[in-house]
């Protein structure tokens, strides 16, 4: 076929070459049907149902349920649990995306150098970004407890006094399960960021130390807008990861004590399939529809400002 | 230029150090996993005496052969499926260069913006009333339909960047557009699809949501579901719970140290689609 298209009786033809593959593609219109047949059945369709319930105070079962308007959603944003679990969704956003990202840049870095364990070190660090989130989650309960590894740990180096209820003080669990995300999630970021660090040209690096530019300056100035494409995925990432975290909290503290590890996530689970609050179980998706959604554009609108 | 300095060799020494205090839970599971209940050692210490006892006792009760088997099952059938069904769209979708090819590959994108959450409670009760609650076939449907938007939006990707020559030297050489497709795009297309190959099949055999609902309470589980039960059933056995832990993430942690470097590479690859 190469052969085909090197010849020279072929060039003159490009246009109606060009026509005639237009048409191969389009005349097989029907291969997205299966694609589109499973995406309106497990997406479309009960999105906009999920969105039609949030109007309404069904409890699921019952044949009747009431129209309500934003009723749901103003409960969410004053009842103290739809407050505490859109607080704690928006605040594991923010501090696992800024910290992940630091730690997993500052881990790239260790293992881009040209040290001998650098190839065992990154299989090492990635490890937890493949096993599930729910054995994780179960670790580390076990490694919180009151007597666990943790404080234990704490205990032989001295630092009894910051031993923990981790899990059970409610004013500790939030960061508690942070501290797990970003265990878990952080060899992801040190990934990407070394999928961009191999596009920094050593000759670059090498540029920037002849100048005199110190290791810290050359990071910023020279390795860091040359990853902005890296660091903007990472981002993308851990903020929509974030915003939907369910299997950690699960695990560890059904959103407990008292419902001061809440996500929107683990509420929406509660209430739809413990509580039978349908309706504001279905609010709460909308809400964190909005977040996503809203998160998304920012991300695709700072995206094309790079590239552009 | 780089020769192995006493800088590098600091440097090499903090990376070892952070990766041993960042492996530390991974010790700690293993280590209890290996402890028999009554071991005298402390929780950090290693054990005394190493038992394999745990791992019996942990296969005998808890059901976790059964979640095993499925997870395969289901993750296989999934990632066939996604990988199939998904490069036949995107192919009209990203080549056909018709109004309602572009209109219909907003529409798959605009699923990306709809987080599963959303339409958790719907769904689960037309997956019900079709009567695929406790069934594998719902699982997967489930997992195949909501991975449409990413997978498309990766394979449309690719497409985009893949010239068209191949595909006219066939059309011209007369193959119908179907066999155009089959027998030359779609192989063109390996290096994404084993990125997206990757990538669902580690998500699938690690997702717990979506079998949680579908499958609990039934005596088809995945592994997931059954390390939730397990772990429920035994209360604070961790010795034994560790030991269940450690038998479910052994397949894919086995898989991840054999392929490392395609798996990395699927997790580092697509995302630049």
């Amino acid at each position: 076929m190469a052969s085909l298209t090197e010849t020279p009786l072929t060039e003159p033809a490009a246009r109606p070459r060009r026509r005639r593959h237009r048409s191969a593609a389009a005349a097989v219109w029907w291969l997205m049907l299966p694609a589109a047949a499973l995406y309106i059945f497990a997406v479309i369709i009960p999105s906009v149902q999920g969105g039609a319930y949030s109007l309404t105070d069904w409890d699921g079962v019952s044949t009747d349920s009431q129209f309500v308007g934003l009723r749901q959603y103003v409960l969410i944003f004053t009842d103290p649990y739809g407050q505490t679990a859109v607080k704690n969704t928006v605040l594991i956003t923010v501090v696992v995306t800024i910290v992940q990202n630091l730690l997993g840049f500052f881990i790239a870095l260790g293992v881009n150098a040209r040290i001998k364990s650098r190839n065992i070190l990154r299989v090492l660090f990635f490890a937890p970004v493949v096993i599930t989130s729910i054995a994780i989650g179960f670790l580390w309960q076990n490694l919180f407890a009151p007597n666990g590894a943790i404080n234990q740990v704490l205990e032989l180096v001295g630092l009894g006094a910051l031993r923990q209820d981790w899990l059970g003080n409610a004013d500790l669990v939030v960061w508690s399960i942070m501290i797990v995300i970003i265990w878990q999630n952080v060899g992801y970021s040190m990934v990407i960021f070394l999928a961009g660090l191999q596009g920094v040209p050593e000759e670059v690096l090498e540029a920037a130390a002849i100048d005199g530019a110190g290791p810290v300056r050359r990071t910023w100035h020279v390795v860091r807008p040359m990853l902005a494409p890296a660091i903007t995925i990472n981002v993308m990432l851990s903020v929509i990861g974030g915003f939907k975290i369910f299997d950690q909290v699960f695990t560890m503290t059904k959103g407990g004590p008292g419902g001061a590890s809440n996500t929107i996530s683990t509420l929406i689970y509660q209430n739809a399939f413990q509580l039978g609050r349908f309706g504001y179980g279905a609010a709460l998706g909308v809400v964190l529809t909005v977040f996503v959604a809203v998160a998304s554009v920012i991300q695709y609108r700072l995206l094309s400002k790079q590239e552009g | 230029m780089y020769r192995y300095t006493w800088r590098t060799a600091i440097l090499e020494a903090v990376m070892i150090l952070t990766a041993l205090i960042f492996l530390f839970p991974i010790y700690v599971l293993f280590s209890l996993a290996f402890k028999a209940p009554g071991d005298p050692s402390s929780l950090i210490a290693p054990p005394a005496q190493p038992t394999f006892a745990n791992f019996i006792d942990a296969w005998n009760q808890g059901g976790l052969g059964g979640g095993l088997v499925n997870s395969f099952i289901v993750t296989s059938i999934t990632v066939v499926l996604v990988v199939i069904i998904s490069a036949a769209a995107a192919y009209p979708l990203s080549r056909a260069g018709a109004r309602w090819s572009n209109v219909a590959y907003f529409g798959f994108l605009a699923g990306l913006l709809l987080p599963a959450q959303l339409g958790l409670l719907p769904l689960y009760q037309t997956i019900r009333d079709l009567g695929l609650l406790g069934s594998l076939a719902g699982v997967i449907l489930v997992n195949v339909g909501g991975s449409m938007p990413f997978s498309i939006l990766l394979y449309a990707g690719f497409l985009r960047a893949l010239p068209t020559e191949f595909e006219e030297a066939a059309a011209i050489d007369g193959a119908s557009p179907f066999r155009t497709f089959w027998s030359v795009v779609f192989p063109l297309m390996r290096p994404i699809t084993g990125t997206l190959a990757v990538l669902t099949a580690v998500a699938t055999w690690n997702d717990f949501l979506t079998p949680l609902l579908y499958l609990s309470g039934s005596d088809q589980q995945t592994i997931t579901v059954a390390v939730y039960g397990f772990v429920g059933q035994f209360g604070a056995q961790w010795n034994l719970i560790f030991a269940g832990i450690v038998i479910s993430i052994l397949p894919i942690l086995i898989t991840y140290f054999l392929m490392q470097r395609s798996i990395i590479q699927g997790f580092a690859g697509g995302l630049k689609g």
